[in-house]
C-alpha cells in the first residue's frame, strides 16, 4: 500500500513547475498521436486510413475485429476490389466487394454495385432509398492489407462505453501519480 | 588503472567504501519519491507488453513480405455451355442468363500465409455509352490448397444486366479474377482474361 502514501504525498507537495511539465508532456503525446493520424490520412489519401471490421458480411475472409488498411489512389475502381464506402445518412462505413462497374465514356464517372462476400444478395438494401448505384465520391478507400484480431479493443470500447471510461480514468490517474 | 581500482573498491566494500557524500540517498524518502522503482511489477509488465507488441508487428510484417517471393502460375479455362435465355426487361435493359463451365488450377497462389483465395468470373464489354462494363457472374471461395483445382458447371450467380439495350451480338471477355487474402498483411489481386465470346444477335 506504499503507493497510496506516495501518491498522497505527491499531491500534497504540489509543485507548479512539475505539474506544468507533466501537462506539457501529456500534451506532446496527444499532439504527436494526432500528427501521426493526420499524416496517415495524407499518405493514404483516405479520410479514415484504418478501419475495424464490424460485421460478419465478409466472412471467412474478414472476421469481426480485424483491422483493414485503406489506400485511395486515383486509379479507376474495378470489379473485385474491396472498398469501404459511406452512405449519406448512415454513419457506419461498410466494407464490401465491388461486383459491378459501369464506367461512362464521356464523363468517366462510374456506377458501382457492391456485395458482401457472405451475404446472399447485393447491397441495394443498404444504400439510400432510390439509390441503385454507388459513385466514386462515396468510396473512402480500397482495402490493401489487414491485421487479424487487433480491432477487438475498439469494438469492446464502442459497444461497452464503460470500458472506455474506466480505461481513460485509469490512465489519467496513472499520469497524475507517476513520478516522472 | 585508476578506474579499475575504484571499481574493485565498490565490489569489495559495497557502497560503504565510498566517501560519505558520494553515497546515493537511497533510503531517504525524498529519493524514493523521485526515482521510479525499476524492478516493480508495473515496470516489468509494461516493458514486456511493449516488447511483445513490437515483435508481433515485426513477425506480421515479415510474414507479409515473404508472400512477395511466391511467383504464381495459375491456369484457367472457361466455356459458355449454353445461353439459357436472352431478353429485354420491362425497364429497357437487356438481360442474359448463361451456363458456364469453369476449370482452373490455382494451387500456385497459396503460400503458408494465405487464408483463402476469393475467385470470381466477370464479363467485360464496351457499349456506345459506357467505356467499360464489368459484371461479376460467379464467385467462389477456395479455403485451402487442396481445394484449389476447381471444375464448376453453373448458371450465373449474379444477373447479367446491361445499362441499356446493347447486348445483342455483343463481343465480350470473360475474366477470371482472384484475390489472395492473407492470414496477415498485404492482399494480392490479379486476373486472367479469356476473350472471344459473343452473345447471340437476337433475343431468345
Amino acid at each position: 500500500m506504499g503507493w497510496i502514501e506516495d501518491s498522497v504525498a505527491s499531491v500534497k507537495s504540489f509543485k507548479l513547475r512539475q505539474a506544468l511539465h507533466q501537462a506539457v508532456s501529456l500534451g506532446m503525446i496527444v499532439a504527436s498521436a494526432l500528427m501521426i493520424w493526420k499524416t496517415l490520412m495524407c499518405v493514404t489519401g483516405s479520410e479514415s486510413p484504418v478501419v475495424v471490421v464490424l460485421s460478419e458480411s465478409m466472412e471467412p475472409g474478414f472476421s469481426r475485429g480485424d483491422i483493414l488498411f485503406l489506400y485511395m489512389s486515383q486509379d479507376p475502381i474495378r470489379v473485385g476490389e474491396i472498398v469501404v464506402y459511406n452512405i449519406e445518412g448512415r454513419d457506419i462505413p461498410v466494407v464490401h466487394r465491388v461486383i459491378k462497374v459501369h464506367e461512362r465514356k464521356d464523363t468517366g464517372e462510374v456506377d458501382i454495385l457492391t456485395k458482401g462476400d457472405n451475404n446472399e444478395g447485393d447491397d441495394i438494401p443498404l444504400y439510400a432509398p432510390d439509390q441503385y448505384w454507388l459513385h466514386r465520391h462515396h468510396i473512402m478507400g480500397r482495402a490493401v492489407g489487414f491485421l487479424p484480431y487487433v480491432g477487438w479493443a475498439t469494438i469492446i470500447m464502442s459497444e461497452k462505453p464503460v470500458v472506455k471510461y474506466v480505461l481513460i480514468s485509469a490512465l489519467g490517474l496513472l499520469a497524475l501519480t507517476s513520478n516522472d | 588503472m585508476l578506474f579499475q581500482t575504484k571499481q574493485k573498491d565498490y565490489e569489495r566494500e559495497g557502497w560503504a567504501g565510498l566517501e560519505a557524500e558520494q553515497q546515493p540517498a537511497k533510503f531517504s524518502s525524498e529519493a524514493k519519491r523521485r526515482t521510479p522503482n525499476m524492478h516493480s511489477f508495473g515496470y516489468r509488465a509494461n516493458a514486456l507488453l511493449a516488447f511483445s507488441v513490437t515483435i508481433l508487428a515485426l513477425i506480421c510484417g515479415i510474414a507479409s513480405f515473404s508472400d512477395n517471393f511466391n511467383s504464381p502460375s495459375p491456369a484457367a479455362q472457361v466455356q459458355v455451355l449454353n445461353i439459357n435465355w436472352f431478353r429485354k426487361k420491362p425497364d429497357g435493359n437487356d438481360e442474359v442468363s448463361l451456363t458456364l463451365n469453369i476449370s482452373a488450377n490455382l494451387e500456385s497462389l497459396f503460400t503458408w500465409n494465405t487464408k483463402q483465395v476469393f475467385v470470381f468470373l466477370a464479363a467485360e464489354y464496351k457499349t456506345p455509352k459506357n467505356a467499360l462494363n464489368q459484371v461479376s457472374l460467379w464467385d467462389g471461395i477456395i479455403p485451402s490448397k487442396e481445394k484449389a483445382k476447381i471444375q464448376i458447371r453453373a448458371t450465373n450467380k449474379y444477373r447479367f444486366i446491361d445499362q441499356g439495350s446493347n447486348l445483342r451480338g455483343k463481343d465480350f471477355n470473360l475474366t477470371l479474377h482472384w484475390h489472395v487474402m492473407p492470414k496477415t498483411g498485404k492482399m494480392f489481386r490479379d486476373n486472367l482474361v479469356i476473350s472471344g465470346f459473343r452473345l447471340p444477335e437476337a433475343y431468345r
